[in-house]
Formats: structure tokens, sequence, C-alpha cells
């Protein structure tokens, strides 16, 4: 399994509204700067150069924080690649490997109503469409409806080389109202969403490939008792 | 049911305890007509292996008879005599369908616990600590087996459960460890350690053509049968200056391969073995690799070391700058039983390999604390355990 950055720092593709903004009033401090032949002149041209510098570049320090992934997850199944998006694009199967969803049900080709357990025994439901698909290739969706479950996710589906199987990579986005980092989907992941969503792959891997889960639950051994 | 129960270092208890039952849907249940203590049981015994619980089914040597088959179990039917793999594997996973079985992706309901210490998760174990998956082992009346449409095998009427037995570990983990060292003619090779392991990496190593294998250990009694039962020359390390002797059996060239079987708990005379108790007491130190150290000064430029001892943790003092000078092969890892158990069935059949000529004592599965304190201090010329519940 493989991680790539869980919650991205804060450098990120600009918008390009904010590559103009930081190109013109940089601009503007570097020929005001200049013109005041001083100090304080000479250091607002280094600023503003430096806005012009990074407007150039088209990524800088974000002063929007526009969020990456909050999580990119990656695990190989020895599986070709048709199977695995038939199952997953399937999504009544997810529960199967997911752990925190109680039920997904499909209404069309489109639009389906996803159900998982939140913490303290209750649960958080939405509606979901898909706005991309390529079938054996990726699936994009995006929650509709109550902003506080607001997110998209791509899984995308890569045939490995040499009879290794296929990558599955799980994109999850989501950018809860401002002053709602609590909102109900962050609770569903609980603090770890990356390492949720790693094990949600791992036990797909093994639903997959295995036809089961391992498990040894309810086997005998003796007492837990220690000492005589 | 009974079943041999660990409750700490040096303490095995034989208790009462409910039948296993299926979990999941590719399980068998096997009623168990033979177990054996292994030498990694010891290291559990002493309390040398991480994660254990009170309470824990031991033992990943035994087999028995099917008394009951999942729903996708397709290979078994209820009353198949079977022998069982140590380790667990799904057989569809791109390990076990590069025979690498005992590196499967799928069995180890912990594998999170042990990708934090190893990176990645091998198979899980029977019996073996939680983290290889904490399965209850087949020191016991009855074991739940799963993956058993991939791993079990049917063993034919004509072999008694003690030719067929040692097929679920030590016979071919032996034979790996040979194996790994692609005997040519004229190979000399050097196997550390004469307990059951070293005794069949001793007789593989003849079986894959080696010439002259010289069997290294302390123990009179383990030496001889070496000698008589393996057709190897004898070294009582207490005797000798292993590196300089070996040299000299050798021409001057040292082995061409250089068999390690005895793995993190290894017992020596010289300095480094005496550092490696104090460290490890001191819980300073996880292993003690003094034989590894002695295999890799020994052994012939370009030649082999091949590890089926095992190891756990971050070791010291390691000579790996004379592995690299001599430009060393190093072979280790848990045994692939799987790929093993039906080629070597077939030697057993053949009269080319006698597995049974290694046990010296039969006991009840009741005398288990007994039989472990034994095998421990090597009391009674014990040189292997088989347990019958």
């Amino acid at each position: 399994m493989s991680r790539r950055a869980t919650l991205q720092p804060p450098v990120t593709t600009m918008r390009e509204a904010e590559r103009w903004g930081s190109a013109m009033s940089g601009g503007a401090l570097l020929v005001y700067g200049l013109r005041r032949r001083s100090l304080g002149g000479a250091l607002l041209s280094v600023v503003g150069g430096g806005l012009v510098y990074r407007a150039t570049l088209g990524r800088g320090p974000s002063l929007t924080r526009v969020a990456g992934p909050l999580v990119d997850r990656c695990i190989t199944i020895n599986r070709p690649v048709e199977d695995i998006y038939r199952f997953w694009r399937n999504f009544e199967n997810l529960p199967r490997f997911m752990r925190h969803l109680l039920s997904v049900t499909v209404f069309d080709a489109c639009r389906s109503h996803w159900v998982a357990r939140a913490p303290a025994g209750r649960t958080v439901e939405w509606d979901a469409e898909i706005v991309e698909e390529v079938v054996n290739e990726r699936i994009a969706w995006r929650a509709v409806g109550d902003a506080d479950v607001q997110h998209t996710g791509t899984v995308t589906f890569s045939p490995v080389p040499g009879d290794r199987g296929t990558e599955v990579r799980v994109m999850l986005h989501y950018a809860p109202p401002v002053g709602r980092l609590g909102a109900a989907l962050a609770k569903v992941f609980g603090q770890e969403p990356a390492l949720q969503v790693a094990h949600d792959l791992k036990t797909f891997k093994q639903v997959m490939e295995a036809g089961e889960t391992p498990s040894v639950a309810g086997q005998p051994r003796g007492a837990r008792r220690s000492g005589r | 049911m009974k079943a041999v129960c660990w409750y700490g270092t040096g303490d095995v208890r034989v208790e009462t305890v409910p039948d296993p039952a299926l979990i999941n849907p590719r399980d068998a249940i096997v009623k168990v007509t033979s177990t054996a203590i292994c030498g990694s049981d010891l290291h559990l015994y002493g309390g040398f292996i991480p994660m254990m619980k009170a309470g824990d089914i031991l033992g990943h040597e035994f087999m028995g008879d099917v008394i009951e088959v999942g729903p996708e179990c397709h290979t078994l039917r209820v009353g198949d005599r079977v022998v069982v793999p140590f380790a667990i594997a799904c057989g569809r996973c791109f390990f076990c369908t590069r025979d690498l079985w005992s590196l499967c992706d799928n069995s180890n309901p912990n594998a999170e616990m042990l990708e934090k210490v190893y990176g990645f998760s091998g198979a899980g174990l029977f019996g073996y600590s939680h983290l290889y998956g904490g399965y209850a082992g087949g020191q016991a009346e009855y074991v739940r087996v799963p993956f058993a449409d991939v791993g079990p095998m049917k063993v034919p009427d004509s072999l008694t459960d003690d030719q067929a037995l040692f097929l679920s570990d030590i016979l071919p983990t032996g034979y790996m460890a040979a194996e790994v060292c692609r005997i040519q003619p004229g190979d000399v090779v050097a196997v550390w350690g004469c307990g059951p392991v070293g005794q069949f990496a001793i007789k593989s190593a003849f079986m894959l053509g080696a010439e002259r294998v010289i069997a290294i250990d302390r123990f009179p009694e383990r030496l001889a049968l070496a000698a008589s039962y393996g057709g190897a020359e004898a070294m009582n390390y207490e005797d000798v200056d292993v590196f300089e002797e070996l040299k000299e059996r050798t021409g001057g060239r040292g082995p061409d391969a250089c068999i390690d079987a005895v793995g993190t708990e290894a017992h020596g005379t010289s300095v480094d073995a005496l550092y490696d108790r104090a460290k490890q007491a001191m819980m300073l130190e996880t292993d003690r690799p003094h034989v590894l150290r002695q295999a890799i000064n020994a052994c012939r430029k370009g030649g082999t070391v091949s590890i089926p001892g095992v190891y756990g943790g971050v070791l010291d003092k390691v000579p790996f700058g004379a592995a690299f000078a001599k430009g060393l092969t190093l072979k280790m890892g848990q045994t692939h039983v799987h790929r093993y158990m039906r080629p070597l069935l077939a030697r057993i059949l053949q009269d080319a390999i006698d597995p049974t000529a290694i046990i010296s004592h039969r006991m009840r599965l009741e005398e288990a604390p007994g039989a472990y304190r034994m095998w421990r201090d090597k009391q009674d010329g014990c040189t292997k355990i088989v347990l019958q519940p």
C-alpha cells in the first residue's frame, strides 16, 4: 500500500484568479517600491517581485488554502482490472469491505444512497452521483444535498505490467463549509481518514483475492488468567 | 477439548478449552492425531517472541483427520487424513501464485501490526503469537485450519503419522535450507545446529548432491545422529575454533555453503557469544546472532549462507563487510512449505528419506509441560518429541 500526501501542505497549484491577482499586485508593489528610492521602497519591491515570480511559476505557498486530497491511498490486487472494476461499480458491494458503511442503495446508473456508521450509535446518510466514469479505468462521484457530508471521491483502476494485477487508488476530497471542520463525514472517518481508507483497501484486496477476510474471532483459547 | 496453552516464559499448561468451530467459508476442522514440539516453539517458551497472550494455544506441526469443512473448501472431505503446513496461505495472492507461500498477503489478520515492525507482513502462522495472526495452534485435540482448500495435503494410508508429520514444517524447512544453497558436485556444506531442521538439512544436502557435510553442535547425541543418520562429519564447537577447523577441513577454502539452523538463541563459547548473552539479558539486543556471524566468516568466497534459523529483530555486529567482500549470497525466510510437501512426500514414499529417525520421545498431549521442559533443557537425549492427543 502506498501513501501520497495525506493532508497536503498548503503548497498547491494556484487558481487562475489568484495567479492574476498575485501578478498584478506584485507588479504594482515592485514599481511603487522602486520609485520611492528608499530602504522601505526596496523592501516593498522585493516583496512585489516575489509575488510576480510566484505568479509566473503558477505555484507557491497558497494564500487562499485550496485543499489537496484528504486521502490518497493505493493498493495492488492480484486480479484483472475488469473483475475489480465490476465489483466496485456495483456500489452495493462496498459495505463488504468499507467497515464504516452500513449500506448503499443504487437508484439508477448515476445516483445512489449511502448510509454510514457514525460515533455514538448514530448514522450519517447522503446521496451520491457519479460525475465521471470510464469503464475499467475510473469512477468519480460527489455527494449531493446535505453540506455536512459534502465530498468528492475518485477511484482509479490500472493494470500493472508483468501479470501483477491491478492498482486501485482512492482519492477523497472534502471541503466542509467554513468553520465546520467537524462535519459529519469527518466523524465517520475519525481522526485518521487515510488509515481508515488504507484498512478498507486491504479488506477489499482480501475479499477480491481470497474471497474472505482472515479472522480468529471466536476461536478457542485458554483462560486469559496468568500465574498459578 | 484439551489444548496446550502458553502462560508465560517457561509456563505452558494443558487446559480444557472450547472446541474450535468454522469461522470462514474456506476453513476446515481437523481432529489432531499427532503433533510435535518444534525448536521454534522454544523461542515462545523462552519468551523471545513478543505479542503472546496468556491462554494462546501453541503448536504448528500437526496432522489429523478432517471432521468438518466450510462451504467454500472444495478440495477436502470429512474423513480425509491430512498433514497441515505451519504457514497459512490463501493460494491466490501475488506471493502464493509465485510459490512464495509463507509470504502470503491475505492470511494474517494482524498484518498491520507486523507492517509496523517489518514494513510488510508475511503469512499468518499457527500458534505463533499475535504478530503472526494469533491463530490457535495444533497442540490440541482439534484445530481450525483456514484456507483448508490450499494448505492441507492428503496422506496416503500406507504412511504412518510419524512418517508424514514432519512434512508440516521441519522436513521442508531443512530441505529448503539445502536447496537454496544450489549445491554443485564436490560442494562441502557446513550445518550449524543438529536439531531436527539441521538433521534434515544434512540429509537434504546429500540428496541434492553435496560431497561432504560438516555438522556443528555441542550435544554428543545430536552429533552422533548427524553422523549415523545424516552421514555428516561431526564437529563439537566446544572443542575447536570453528573457523580454523572448517578452513582446515576444506583444504583452506572454506565451506561452499553454510547453513545456520540455530537462529536467534545461539549458544557459544566465544567473546561475541558472551557479549550477546549479556546484551540480551539487559534487553539491549533482540537476537543472539553468534552462529550467523560464524557462518558468514567461515563461508568461502562466492558461497551461500542459508538461514532457516529464526531471527526476529535488529541484529548486532553482523559482519556485513565480510559478506560483501566475499560476494556471499544470503538466503533466508520462513519455509514455503506448500512448495515442498508433495515432492518430499514422494521422497518418503520412495524411501529416499526416513523422517522418523529423529524422533526420540513419544508422549501424551497431557504431558506437554514436562515435554517442553525436557526439550528446552535437552535432557534424556531429546531430539524430537511427538505428542498424541
